[in-house]
């Protein structure tokens, strides 16, 4: 998974990451929770990869930013709006992002703020990871605070990717920053014609990424990542600036 | 490109044709006085779109404050919004929440035994979660104790002792008034903090924004940032004389409300107009504060002798101030005849549900809390206690009294209300019948750790003088929180419900 590749080389994140290779034939351990089987023969709605490479195999960090980025999983839908009290309710905030063990933590509270209205909740109580890679949501995705647990959190519970119609600047800058999940720009209302617990594709290519909903059968451009691209796609701002010369390599 | 929002606001007026509004070209250290662009008007020639600022050459082409103040920081003579530029950081803050993380990855990145690009240029105040049992909380102290003593931190507002904030000489309390307090704030500086509401120091006419730990770890270790995308620049002018019973809260809560929660993301909320300049300092502050709930990038005053008279008094350190081009180009204009506004309040569950106070006057509440870096300055609490005095009345409801700083807390003590016949804020509010005011701290404007005082913990109705209700902010998810001015927070808690402060000011 592209998220995970950049976080080979963001060491800004904890070592100590479950393995994301997958081997093929394509097993995604998150359809094991799906409620119905529908849609265990994936048939993509586009054309599919050369047959050299799987791909839903992790993008090495030396790849080229040419190549695909996939992710893949259960989608999980919210509303606009979503603030970063949502994401991370204030209380959690004394857990320190850049320390493994509340890393781990913070991905367990990761959008327990979401009113009771949502029936679903993101992470199950007790639970530390989440069972959805995609996040769908609708305008201004991730107002308010500049905290950065709140992209952290997201990325820790083991979500990859956000389709939101827009964001909020300050959080989508984070996430960038720490590579720890993908923001994508959707052109439609996604969140109005997706359900939690839709199994989705996201493919990222040169110029036409788009966002496969394999449960409705639905597929939607997804905007380029215009400026972040460079700084993603090197692997976060530090990497950037390494390789713009800005810093030095980092210190052993 | 310009806005096409067309409003029906009778108070409104919106011009999409800024660019030919043909300011005259302000001395670079005079003070900047808006009536002179009604005495001379010149067109100027309307810029090219879509240019980068190498494409320029010799021609020197308007900017915008936030413009300058970034070329400047950029070692640049020229920058367009749309430019990356990499922005050289005068001062960078942090505090207990975001500091650990911060230092975290500005050690995993640079090594363990780095040192800070400049340990005169980074202030830390500890001010989200102080005073209160929660082991993490303290530790995240300790642990900015730690940094700052081993990287020789000068400007480190320190707390030892929780039991009592008046034994801590260092301490000063919530992060954004501690900066202007402690005259850290300066016209013409990139200010950058790890808080959203960072933006609050634009009232000083410099660039200050809110970045993440990545971000500040990376400042922390070069003094630089990236700038992915300078912004494009909202002009709101607002003139005419203030009333009475309005405050700086209702205007930013007007104009959110007119622009929505993602009105200004990307783009700098630049304020002008005669009733900007009658605004004090913590006035303009207030207004500053809360850009970031529009998703403004930042916001900006243009610095004059209010701000001049403000800095010169708490820093010697020289600074340059900067003002718009005549010639500048806005991305959109917005027009106010401030006379003609009403106190207004945002409704749950967002700053930008925007209501007449009056109209909410059949609004049972619970609670009233004044505090928080928008409304816990001592003007804010001057306001509460003028209105309070007016009244003569009691509180019908639990109020709720959390100062910024260690100094709003000693003015509500010691400073005679005016009008008041020599009574401080501190006697007013216990006559009301308010709480004591309590610790300085950012409190529970944002929740915080469950036994933080005042917390929202059950699903009641607050009227607040912070800055944001999104659902659970307080604490309890249900909680429905009222954002008001301190006037109009003051009026509802004599009443028990939400109330226009015209009520008790006229």
């Amino acid at each position: 998974m592209a998220a995970a590749s950049l976080r080979s080389v963001n060491p800004t994140l904890p070592r100590t990451l479950p393995s994301p290779t997958r081997s093929p034939p394509f097993q995604s351990p998150f359809l094991r929770f799906a409620p119905t089987s529908t849609s265990f023969n994936l048939k993509p709605l586009v054309t599919p990869p050369a047959p050299s490479s799987s791909p839903f195999v992790t993008r090495s960090a030396a790849a080229s930013p040419q190549e695909r980025k996939t992710f893949h999983g259960l989608c999980y839908v919210v509303g606009d709006n979503i603030d970063t009290d949502q994401i991370i309710p204030a209380e959690f905030l004394t857990l320190v992002p850049s320390n493994p063990e509340e890393y781990q933590k913070l991905g367990s509270h990761a959008l327990v703020g979401l009113p009771a209205s949502y029936k679903d909740r993101f992470v199950e109580p007790g639970e530390t990871k989440t069972k959805y890679s995609i996040i769908i949501g609708g305008e201004n995705f991730g107002c308010g605070s500049s905290r950065e647990h709140a992209p952290v959190c997201l990325g820790a519970a083991g979500a990859k990717a956000v389709v939101a119609q827009s964001y909020a600047r300050i959080f989508f800058r984070n996430s960038v920053a720490t590579g720890e999940i993908y923001p994508l720009d959707s052109e439609v209302r996604v969140c109005d014609e997706c359900s939690t617990g839709d199994v989705a594709t996201v493919e990222l290519r040169e110029g036409d990424s788009v966002l496969i909903n394999h449960t409705t059968g639905k597929e939607y451009k997804l905007k380029a990542i215009g400026d972040a691209g460079p700084v993603i796609d090197a692997g976060g701002i530090f990497a950037y600036a390494r390789k713009a010369g800005m810093i030095p390599s980092a210190a052993a | 490109m310009a806005s096409s929002v067309i409003s029906s606001s009778p108070f409104l007026c919106k011009s999409a044709q800024q660019k030919d509004l043909g300011f005259p070209k302000p001395s670079q250290i005079s003070v900047h006085r808006c009536q002179k662009r009604a005495i001379s008007r010149k067109i100027v020639s309307v810029m090219a779109p879509q240019r980068s600022s190498s494409a320029t050459g010799s021609v020197k082409t308007g900017m915008t404050m936030t413009e300058k103040i970034l070329a400047k920081a950029a070692e640049k003579s020229q920058v367009v919004p749309g430019d990356n530029i990499w922005v050289n950081v005068d001062v960078l803050m942090t505090h207990d929440v975001c500091g650990p993380g911060a230092f975290g990855i500005f050690k995993r990145e640079f090594g363990e035994k780095a040192k800070v690009w400049d340990p005169e240029k980074i202030v830390v105040i500890p001010d989200h979660y102080i005073f209160t049992a929660d082991k993490r909380a303290n530790r995240n102290v300790d642990i900015m104790r730690e940094h700052c003593r081993e990287q020789n931190i000068k400007y480190f507002y320190d707390i030892t002792d929780l039991g009592d904030f008046r034994a801590n000489p260092d301490y000063k309390g919530v992060c954004h008034v501690a900066l202007a307090q402690e005259g850290h704030c300066r016209p013409g500086e990139v200010l950058l903090g790890t808080d959203s509401h960072t933006c609050t120091a634009g009232a000083f006419g410099q660039f200050a924004t809110g970045i993440g730990n990545t971000d500040a770890g990376f400042v922390l270790g070069t003094g630089k940032i990236l700038l992915k995308v300078v912004p494009p620049t909202m002009r709101f002018i607002l003139d005419g004389e203030m009333p009475s019973y309005l405050q700086a809260k209702d205007l930013i809560l007007q104009i959110i409300g007119e622009i929505s929660v993602a009105g200004a993301t990307y783009k700098t909320m630049e304020f002008s107009g005669t009733t900007i300049e009658s605004l004090t300092m913590e006035e303009r502050m207030t207004l500053c504060n809360m850009v970031v709930e529009a998703g403004g990038k930042n916001g900006v005053i243009p610095p004059d002798a209010t701000t001049f008279n403000y800095v010169e008094n708490r820093t010697s350190v020289p600074f340059e101030p900067v003002y718009s081009d005549g010639n500048a180009s806005f991305i959109a204009d917005y027009r106010f005849d401030v006379s003609k506004l009403e106190p207004v309040v945002a409704k749950p569950h967002s700053p930008d549900n925007r209501a007449l106070a009056r109209e909410c006057k059949d609004v049972k509440i619970d609670r009233v809390y004044i505090g928080s870096c928008t409304g816990g300055k001592t003007e804010d609490f001057m306001a509460a206690a003028k209105l309070f005095h007016a009244a003569g009345k009691q509180v019908k409801v639990p109020t709720f009294l959390v100062p910024a700083t260690q100094k709003v807390w000693m003015d509500v003590y010691a400073l005679p209300v005016p009008g008041a016949g020599g009574k401080t804020c501190a006697q007013i509010f216990k006559e009301a019948g308010c709480d004591t005011p309590t610790s300085p701290s950012c409190g529970a404007c944002l929740g915080g750790p469950a036994d933080t005082y005042a917390r929202l913990n059950e699903p009641q109705v607050c009227v607040s003088t912070t800055n944001r209700n999104f659902p659970g902010r307080m604490g309890h998810k249900e909680g429905q929180i009222y954002l008001a001015s301190p006037y109009t927070a003051a009026a509802s808690a004599l009443t028990g419900h939400v109330t226009d402060p015209r009520e008790f000011l006229q």
